[in-house]
């Protein structure tokens, strides 16, 4: 019947054009977002944030992040890994991106502990004790605290650092940072300034290798 | 002759049902494309409303295929109940009604408007016109053919 091959070929035709349509907009997409962030470089990095690896570097893999994220936890070894992997080549710089409840008062205590000296150590104490200090996907500040013990930690100056207008600040340039730059999940990363728009490890390992491989 | 006049007889009004259909196909792949292409998360006033139309491109499918008259009177009550909830978040989208009266969790507001074609056609708009249009075919079929 003819009917019926208007019809099938009408849903056929549905399909096909659903499916370019998908391809033609995430190739713009990846296009747009590649563009948008190179143009926005002075987004990417801010001299304030905490870095760790070889200062002369010449690939940095600037990530975004919340400690409350499973993701970024997750993701800190393989990133020690990468750059452990690439000796001298790689370096790191967090970046803050608190999404969730009560996480930006998690990282004014990384802050106030970096004053101390004391950053990475307190950032993997948190990221090791996850379990004490999250609730149904909410930061519970006060927790994080009693897991503090034995850092080295000056507990008294960190509560009163912590509270300071120039962490506050820094908080929330790198949100207003994350914000220019499409960033609306944790991890988000950048290798030399270009995101890594389709998010995975592998992903990741071929970004750092590919500007390794330019560098060097 | 005459067989061929009672076939056509029978089809009488198809193009409309399949009129239905192509706007019903369209309704789908279209909030398809913007949930799971672009990224925008329905908010639970479009779930309403996709729960409606979602099955009208079935409905329509099976009721052309041959052409089943009574379709109408299983496709027209979705399509009314779906313009319903296409006309509220309308109003919740434009402001008229507030906020605080509206049915949505906190982390998705149904009012916040994510994408505008064109400058100021909205979600919302595009479901009105689609239900609407549907609706009229519907009661133009159903005068015509139906009865």
């Amino acid at each position: 019947m003819k009917k019926n091959i208007i019809v099938v070929a009408t849903a056929i035709l549905f399909v096909v054009l659903f499916v370019v349509a998908a391809f033609v907009y995430n190739n713009q997409k990846d296009k747009e977002l590649s563009n948008a962030s190179l143009a926005k470089a002075e987004h990417v990095q801010r001299d304030y944030s905490p870095k760790t690896g070889p200062l002369d570097a010449k690939v940095t893999i600037v990530e975004f992040f919340d400690p409350a994220c499973g993701t970024c936890s997750a993701f800190y070894p393989l990133v020690k890994q990468l750059m452990n992997d690439n000796p001298g080549k790689v370096n790191l710089v967090l970046r803050y991106l608190p999404l969730h409840q009560n996480s930006d008062v998690v990282v004014s205590i990384f802050e106030a502990a970096r004053l101390q000296n004391r950053f990475w150590e307190t950032l993997e104490r948190a990221y090791q004790t996850r379990e004490a200090w999250i609730e149904h996907h909410v930061s519970r500040p006060e927790k994080l605290w009693e897991q503090l013990g034995g850092l080295g930690l000056d507990m008294e100056k960190l509560n009163e650092d912590l509270r300071s207008a120039e962490i506050a600040r820094r908080v929330k340039q790198d949100m207003l940072d994350a914000q220019q730059l499409n960033v609306s999940k944790t991890p988000g990363f950048f290798v030399n300034g270009k995101p890594l728009i389709h998010f995975g490890y592998e992903q990741l390992k071929q970004l750092v290798e590919s500007e390794v491989a330019a560098n060097y | 002759m005459t067989d061929n006049k009672i076939k056509t007889g029978s089809q009488q009004g198809w193009g409309l049902i399949f009129a239905c259909w192509l706007i019903a196909m369209a309704a789908l792949f279209g909030s398809l494309f913007f949930s799971e292409v672009m990224g925008l998360k329905p908010c639970v006033l479009c779930w309403w409303q996709r729960i409606f139309i979602y099955p009208l491109a079935v409905l329509f499918l099976v009721g052309m295929l041959p052409l089943d008259r009574s379709v109408v009177r299983y496709t027209l009550p979705l399509a009314v109940i779906g313009l319903g909830f296409a006309i509220y978040h309308y109003l919740v989208y434009s402001g008229f009604i507030p906020e605080s009266l509206q049915p949505c969790s906190e982390d998705l507001s149904c009012a916040d408007i994510n994408l505008e074609l064109m400058g100021f056609v909205t979600i919302p708009m595009l479901s009105i016109f689609a239900y609407s249009a549907i609706i009229a075919l519907l009661l133009i079929f159903r005068k015509r053919f139906f009865q």
